[in-house]
């Protein structure tokens, strides 16, 4: 073997390690929150609120706030981020706006989570007086998954065909008709993507519910959008971080995690696939 | 748009100030020669950015008449056929100078309604480019989207279509498959007849055959010589051959310019520019 | 007539809904610097931003957010010391050595690490990490500088991995052909064609990298230990600016010293990574100017 096949060879294999790397996070996290957090989930696990200050019962509460969360988050951030993603691949002409709105959307996707929380602190919570609330938490985490749903999308609608924009237009069709009749149809299993991409991201958010949706112990469900939730995620961080029985509550984290990381893993490989299939639809 | 008959006159008046160079073709217009022409161009000058793509073209369109448009590739022939459904609106950074007449009246002015004018001015596309929809879909959707009919005629409408488009015996029984399943020829007739769905009176062809087989392409031409009966057909080839077998009156193309432009016959055997001499012969291009 | 008015009225739609993210943008800023302002009349810029103790709680509190800024410097970069290698790494191993069918697997792969909440690092971290460390180095505590670095430098190396990925993308294959035509082997082409052209590109992963590990908040809040002094070993606790606000804002009364001080510490963490954000902008779009792409 030559020199140059000596370093060849070497460098393929830094390289083929550092890939390795991170399959062996990823294993190392799912092995160990699996392993101890399987024994910990049953049904009664799952379907039962928490009693005795979180140290017994199930952590049904947090799941159910964990839903209700991310849909009211993706209600509030699908609609403007779709649209947004329209009006930048469909009407918008090169120009000042779309950059200024680009950068935007950059910028907003690059802001950390607990800022997002601050600003819910600030304008929901108490400027617009929702309280800690389901409806201050679902805004902020909308927020925060907008710039998610929009260049999901965006992408979505650019891998639309140009020529089948034409065939709508040539035919006599409006602009809008063409968007809602050709154009968002194709792109719709993109634009799903995002939406899945976006459920995952702000299931697992915690530093914007902190301070505007998030309780660390509820005997029941909200009961409207005005009333505090229990969520997944700051209920793992609760547990670990409060509350008087360090033992018990740390094995009751590990189910939660093992919930949480189930949830949004699932979630995300879904998006995965669905994007895998939808591109090699579009080839074919 | 809506009143273009009513305002013949006006396109009269436009006539008499004709400054087209086209020479008197040999065959198939001497009936048409004293008709008004269904389209005409005046003065066209287009821009992309600062590069003049089309310069000075001045040319007419019979009515029920096929008009091909040859020249060699960059020549500017599918840019010119996209203005007169003002597909090029649709490329940033464009521009137009001159009118375009579609019955007398200016396509280019701002009160046309491009809509309106793409429904009476159709068009085929050098790639087949079906909706990722279902074959009857495709055809209904220029009905659809107009949605004064109801369901029974858009059926026989999109019936009608497929057979006109010669199309309908293949796919009868499949028309809630997904156009995307059809051959390449069958997407371009399906394309053809979700143009003829909307009743265009001007269909233009954008190299229709560019992407088809041999075979495929024999159809496309029976099926667009049956279609002059009824439309007014602009096709830009690159074939010559093509143009040859189909067209009434061709014109050649260089450069952005118009070079030459007459009866079919006489541009085939006995062009008036060397260029197009040249060019039909194969010198270049 | 109705027609192009209601497609008029359509697209004045999209466009007002378009803005949304400039809104938002420009809220968090306004909300950001308004909250913040009051706390400098009572302590001084420069005195909040070098002041070294940090007891907002004290009486007299002393609002000194150097510590923290230290805090989050440190995890940063021992962050960056992980995820750079992995991440560049992995992207030239899924650019220049899988196959179609590895790249199946392995970049989903990415892609989930990358979606593994940050809760799920933090209490991995915690309950994994920092006592495997406190054992083998013998530590007082095992939540430190050195474990949040870890952590949050797994948590990076997948968004570093994906971003650099994209840039290797962007390399024109005739770059590969002339540099194989002129007889090199595929590490040579790599290291002196593809990753210099790539350069640009790999740096724009790299400091979204940093922008991600200073501003996650979850994960130093629970692995970071929490003491606010600027730390002097790769074993002290640290408090990260994230951590500070995460942690206090529960407990600072609204409209107290305390709250404003918290905004501002956000305030100043947003402009940081705000920077971090316009850089990698302008450099991936030199980057794709200079490959001759325009998107």
């Amino acid at each position: 073997m030559t020199k140059r096949e000596l370093i060849q060879k070497t460098g393929f294999t830094l390289l083929a390690m550092c890939m390795a790397a991170n399959i062996v996070f990823l294993g190392l996290i799912i092995f160990f929150i699996a392993s101890k957090g399987l024994s910990i989930i049953s049904w009664e696990f799952l379907t039962q609120a928490p009693v005795d200050a979180m140290t017994r019962g199930g952590i049904a509460p947090a799941i159910v706030g964990t839903l209700y969360l991310t849909l009211g988050a993706v209600l509030i951030a699908l609609p403007l981020g779709a649209a947004c993603a329209i009006y930048l691949t469909e009407y918008s002409p090169k120009g000042w706006t779309v950059n200024l709105i680009r950068i935007s959307v950059n910028n907003l996707a690059g802001v950390p989570s607990v800022v997002f929380g601050l600003f819910g602190l600030a304008i929901f919570v108490k400027k617009a007086g929702f309280g800690v609330s389901m409806l201050s938490g679902s805004l902020t985490l909308g927020i925060l998954a907008l710039p998610v749903i929009i260049s999901a999308s965006q992408e979505a609608l650019i891998a639309v065909p140009q020529s089948i924009r034409e065939a709508s237009l040539a035919l006599g069709a409006t602009r809008w008709e063409t968007i809602h009749r050709v154009v968002l149809p194709a792109a719709l299993p993109g634009i799903l993507t995002g939406v899945i991409l976006s459920v995952g991201r702000v299931a697992g958010e915690t530093a914007p519910i902190l301070f505007t949706a998030a309780a660390f112990y509820m005997k029941g469900y909200p009961d409207s959008v005005l009333s505090e939730v229990m969520a997944l995620p700051y209920h793992i961080y609760a547990l670990m971080t409060e509350g008087t029985h360090p033992e018990i509550q740390t094995q009751i984290a590990y189910g939660s995690s093992l919930v949480l990381l189930a949830l949004v893993l699932s979630v995300s490989m879904l998006a995965i696939f669905i994007r895998q299939r939808y591109r090699r639809g579009y080839n074919a | 748009m809506h009143s273009a008959s009513k305002e013949r006159g006006a396109a009269d008046f436009l006539l008499s100030g004709n400054g087209v160079k086209s020479a008197p073709g040999l065959f198939g217009e001497a009936e048409n020669s004293c008709i008004e022409p269904k389209i005409s161009a005046r003065g066209v000058n287009f821009y992309y950015g600062p590069k003049r793509a089309l310069k000075d073209i001045n040319m007419d369109f019979s009515p029920r008449l096929i008009t091909a448009i040859i020249g060699p590739s960059g020549c500017g022939k599918s840019t010119f056929i996209r203005l007169l459904n003002r597909m090029n609106e649709l490329v940033p950074g464009t521009r137009l100078e001159g009118e375009i007449l579609l019955d007398g009246l200016d396509i280019v002015a701002p009160v046309c309604d491009v809509a309106e004018l793409r429904k009476r001015v159709g068009m085929v596309f050098q790639k087949p480019n079906p909706f990722p929809k279902s074959i009857f879909e495709n055809v209904a959707y220029g009905l659809e989207i107009n949605g004064s009919l109801a369901r029974r005629a858009i059926e026989e409408k999109v019936e009608d279509s497929l057979k006109k488009a010669a199309l309908w015996d293949e796919v009868k029984d499949r028309l809630r498959e997904s156009a995307l399943g059809l051959s390449g020829g069958q997407q371009q007739r399906l394309c053809i007849a979700r143009c003829l769905a909307v009743e265009p009176e001007v269909i233009l062809f954008d190299e229709p055959c560019a992407s088809l087989d041999p075979i495929s392409t024999a159809k496309i031409e029976e099926l667009i010589l049956t279609l002059k009966k009824t439309y007014t057909i602009v096709i830009v080839t690159h074939n010559m051959q093509q143009a040859a077998r189909v067209s009434d009156r061709t014109a050649f193309f260089l450069m952005g310019e118009l070079i030459e432009y007459g009866g079919t016959g006489m541009i085939f055997k006995a062009p008036h520019d060397r260029r197009t001499e040249d060019y039909i012969t194969g010198r270049f291009g | 007539m109705i027609k192009r008015n209601k497609e008029k009225g359509i697209e004045w739609l999209f466009t007002a809904l378009a803005f949304s993210s400039l809104v938002f943008l420009t809220g968090i800023v306004i909300v950001l610097v308004k909250e913040a302002l009051p706390i400098f009349s009572t302590v001084s810029l420069p005195a909040f931003l070098g002041g070294e103790s940090w007891y907002p709680t004290a009486e007299p509190p002393e609002f000194g957010i150097f510590p923290l800024i230290m805090a989050s410097f440190w995890v940063s970069a021992g962050a960056m010391l992980i995820c750079v290698p992995l991440g560049v790494g992995s992207a030239l191993y899924l650019h220049e050595l899988a196959g179609e069918r590895q790249r199946a697997v392995l970049k989903p792969v990415i892609e989930v690490l990358a979606s593994v909440p940050s809760i799920i690092y933090g209490f991995f971290g915690m309950v994994i990490l920092a006592p495997f460390l406190q054992d083998r180095f013998n530590l007082p505590i095992g939540l430190c500088v050195l474990s949040t670095s870890i952590v949050l430098g797994v948590m990076a190396t997948p968004t570093v991995a994906s971003i650099a990925e994209d840039a290797l993308g962007y390399v024109p294959r005739s770059f590969r052909e002339a540099s194989f035509a002129l007889g090199a082997n595929r590490w040579e082409t790599l290291t002196r064609v593809i990753i210099p052209a790539a350069g640009s590109g790999i740096s724009t992963a790299v400091i979204l990298g940093m922008s991600r590990a200073i501003g996650e908040t979850m994960t130093v809040l629970m692995v970071a230990g929490g003491a606010a002094v600027v730390p002097s070993s790769i074993f002290d606790p640290v408090r990260p600016m994230t951590a500070a606000i995460a942690a206090e804002m529960g407990e600072a009364p609204v409209g107290s010293d305390h709250y404003h001080a918290l905004f501002a510490v956000a305030l100043a963490l947003f402009i940081v990574t705000f920077a971090f954000n316009i850089i990698a902008e302008l450099i991936s779009r030199r980057y794709r100017l200079k490959l001759g792409l325009s998107r």
